[in-house]
């Protein structure tokens, strides 16, 4: 398996370096101080290649926080706001888009048994 | 049900330990994700979008009352309250934590239930008929021969790096109701001619990228040489399936490759060369392991109540629920009850902890203590006395898992799509909730008849879409979601993979495709009782497509 560090990189617009947090799995971003943020406006941009690369680099030296770091396209909105770039990362930062079941379901149901 | 013995027990509970083990020292750094990676994977604790996965075997479907009350817990203190069935006798909870896990697989243990083997390259959870030893139409109970082939490869070492997974389906009904022919090895068990049970060995079945049915190598195998022709196509694919390309990994590839007769001559080969060591079972274990299956003390009963006619003359949803919901059962009097997991726009397979604590407890009192899953991704209480299926059926109502819709056009099989699944391209998830919400209305999906819609969120085919009578596969396109449509695929005793209807359609299209090609349906049967499938067959895609493409 090509490690990401040795992948070409390629950016066409802003990004972020994500992953997910090691104890629970969450969805974290890599912020310029080196630590991990669950909040996407904290995140550090990377407008080049050569910075995703630097970023990317020492995000996945840190796999003692959080694994699988990658690059992950992100969108400046109209507000100067950062949002995530595609569905995919748009889903890892929000959460489904589907109501999740124990919502929907009561704590107590009287059932007739 | 199967009776646990000592060395179960001892087995889970030590795979508990050491995987406790194993955390303790990723979680302090002394793993590397790398080491580690490959140790919570043989647990069946994969990494998706938002959290940890965690993937428990249900073997061959069947769950103990106590079983399905632990899964309640676990989804209540460790996950989000809820949890999904696959379509491999599964269940997954999607919020896991790395640091919970071991102590919610100490819980899960308790009761038998585990991860291993629901990952990686070996012998996947061995699935079967969810009726099986229940339905009229079984010679015998398949799960003897599930658990006895479970047993031999849970942890065997010789398969534990194969190539790729390996799926292993069993069936011993009439009807195939659990889809062997998409599985790399599958066994139905039949009569031959002169009236000796054995088994049917098909192999290089398997959906994903390159669909194919698996193919007859052995029509007919003595029951006695079970698990040594197991254990040779086994060897055979580890020696001859290439490791070189993920994609062309799997058995079917193999098996595709050199022909089916050209592989059954190797298996052949090597199997005549410990057909009759160690593994040429003795009748005696196989007389075992059936006494570990333990069978209700049932009752002699009225097999027509006539407090169950008139219930049904006296309500309409319970009529139409007893017609869709409730199959014959082999003993007089008993009735096998479909508890369908897809209520109009719910999440197909999803059942959460309050329901299935209600399941639980509605198994005692009526099914014996017993539920079955079935890789449609709903639930079945297997022995329901008739006399009680009223008060069952407003039970299931009262948690909503009495939608009169099972194998209509709503009982939707889905996979989690990209809602939750690192490797999808597209959800699949809403795409069935809204095609659903259209086909609500129950007189709508009746008048529809059997019609079964699969839906997969990517090319490695979970949602099975191949085999859908209708079946929808999500793709990418520059950042978009896109459909593409198949018709005529069936998972039945006449397996048939769909055939592409043209171009993909986009996300926001999809139930109206999946309307404008029911519609059509309409039109083109020739009787009301032809169903989809066969129409399908019959006048084959081109009238659909000429209908989708002007219509869009």
């Amino acid at each position: 398996m090509t490690s990401p560090l040795d992948q070409k990189i390629r950016i066409s617009g802003p990004v972020v370096i994500t992953a997910n947090r090691l104890v629970d799995g969450a969805v974290v971003y890599r912020r310029a101080d080196g630590a991990w943020t669950d909040n996407l406006e904290d995140g550090a941009i990377a407008m080049s290649a050569t910075c995703a690369r630097e970023l990317l680099a020492a995000a996945t030296k840190d796999e003692i926080s959080a694994v699988g770091a990658y690059i992950a396209p992100v969108r400046i909105a109209g507000d100067g706001k950062m949002r995530p770039g595609n569905l995919r990362e748009l889903i890892r930062a929000a959460g489904p888009t589907v109501e999740q079941a124990a919502t929907k379901a009561t704590e107590s149901v009287d059932v007739p048994l | 049900m199967y009776l646990y013995d000592e060395l179960d027990r001892t087995l889970i509970a030590e795979r508990v330990g050491e995987f406790r083990d194993q955390i303790a020292r990723r979680l302090a750094g002394e793993l590397t994700e790398e080491e580690f990676k490959p140790l919570r994977l043989m647990n069946g604790v994969y990494l998706q979008l938002h959290a940890y996965m965690l993937r428990i075997a249900i073997p061959y479907g069947t769950l103990s009352s106590a079983q399905l009350r632990m899964l309640a817990h676990v989804a209540r203190h460790y996950d989000r309250g809820f949890g999904h069935f696959t379509t491999r006798q599964n269940i997954q909870f999607h919020w896991i934590k790395l640091k919970e896990l071991p102590d919610a697989m100490a819980e899960l243990a308790s009761v038998g239930l585990h991860g291993m083997q629901t990952s990686g390259n070996n012998v996947r959870n061995i699935t079967t008929d969810q009726w099986a030893g229940v339905a009229p139409d079984e010679i015998e109970d398949p799960r003897i021969w599930a658990e006895l082939i479970r047993q031999h490869v849970t942890l065997h070492p010789e398969f534990s790096f194969m190539p790729r997974k390996f799926k292993i389906a069993v069936g011993a009904a009439a009807q195939d109701r659990a889809a062997l022919r998409i599985h790399d090895l599958a066994l139905r068990l039949h009569r031959n001619g002169k009236g000796e049970t054995g088994f049917e060995v098909m192999v290089g079945g398997g959906l994903g990228r390159t669909p194919y049915l698996a193919q007859t190598i052995k029509p007919f195998l003595r029951k006695r040489d079970v698990l040594s022709y197991i254990e040779a196509v086994l060897r055979t694919y580890n020696q001859f399936g290439r490791r070189d390309n993920i994609w062309k990994a799997r058995i079917k590839i193999l098996v595709h490759d050199l022909g089916a007769e050209a592989f059954a001559k190797e298996v052949e080969a090597e199997w005549q060369s410990i057909k009759d060591g160690a593994l040429a079972l003795d009748p005696a274990v196989i007389a075992e392991m059936a006494a570990r299956f333990r069978y209700p003390d049932y009752a002699p009963l009225d097999e027509s109540p006539p407090a169950l006619a008139d219930a049904r003359r006296a309500d309409r949803r319970f009529d139409a629920w007893m017609s869709n919901a409730v199959a014959k059962h082999k003993i007089p009097g008993y009735a096998i009850v479909t508890l369908s997991l897809k209520p109009e726009a719910g999440t197909p397979g999803d059942c959460t902890a309050v329901q299935m604590e209600a399941i639980a407890d509605l198994a005692d009192r009526y099914s014996f203590g017993e539920i079955r899953v079935g890789h449609e991704q709903n639930m079945v209480l297997p022995h329901v006395a008739k006399r009680d299926l009223p008060r069952v059926w407003r039970a299931l109502d009262a948690i909503g898992v009495a939608t009169p819709n099972v194998g209509l056009v709503s009982d939707i099989i889905s996979c989690p799509g990209l809602d939750y699944c690192s490797l999808a391209n597209a959800r699949s998830i809403p795409v069935a909730q809204e095609i659903s919400r259209r086909f609500r209305k129950p007189e709508l999906a009746r008048e529809l008849g059997r019609l079964h819609i699969n839906i997969s969120g990517c090319i490695n085919a979970c949602g099975h879409h191949h085999v859908g009578h209708i079946g929808i596969l999500g793709v990418e396109k520059n950042d978009q979601e896109f459909y593409q449509i198949t018709l005529g695929g069936k998972a039945d005793d006449d397996a048939k993979l769909g055939t592409l209807i043209g171009p993909a359609v986009p996300y926001a299209q999809v139930a109206d495709a999946v309307e404008t090609i029911v519609t059509a349906y309409l039109e083109l049967r020739e009787r009301p009782d032809e169903l989809f499938v066969d129409t399908v067959k019959r006048t084959g895609i081109e009238p659909f497509k000429e209908r989708l493409y002007a219509a869009h």
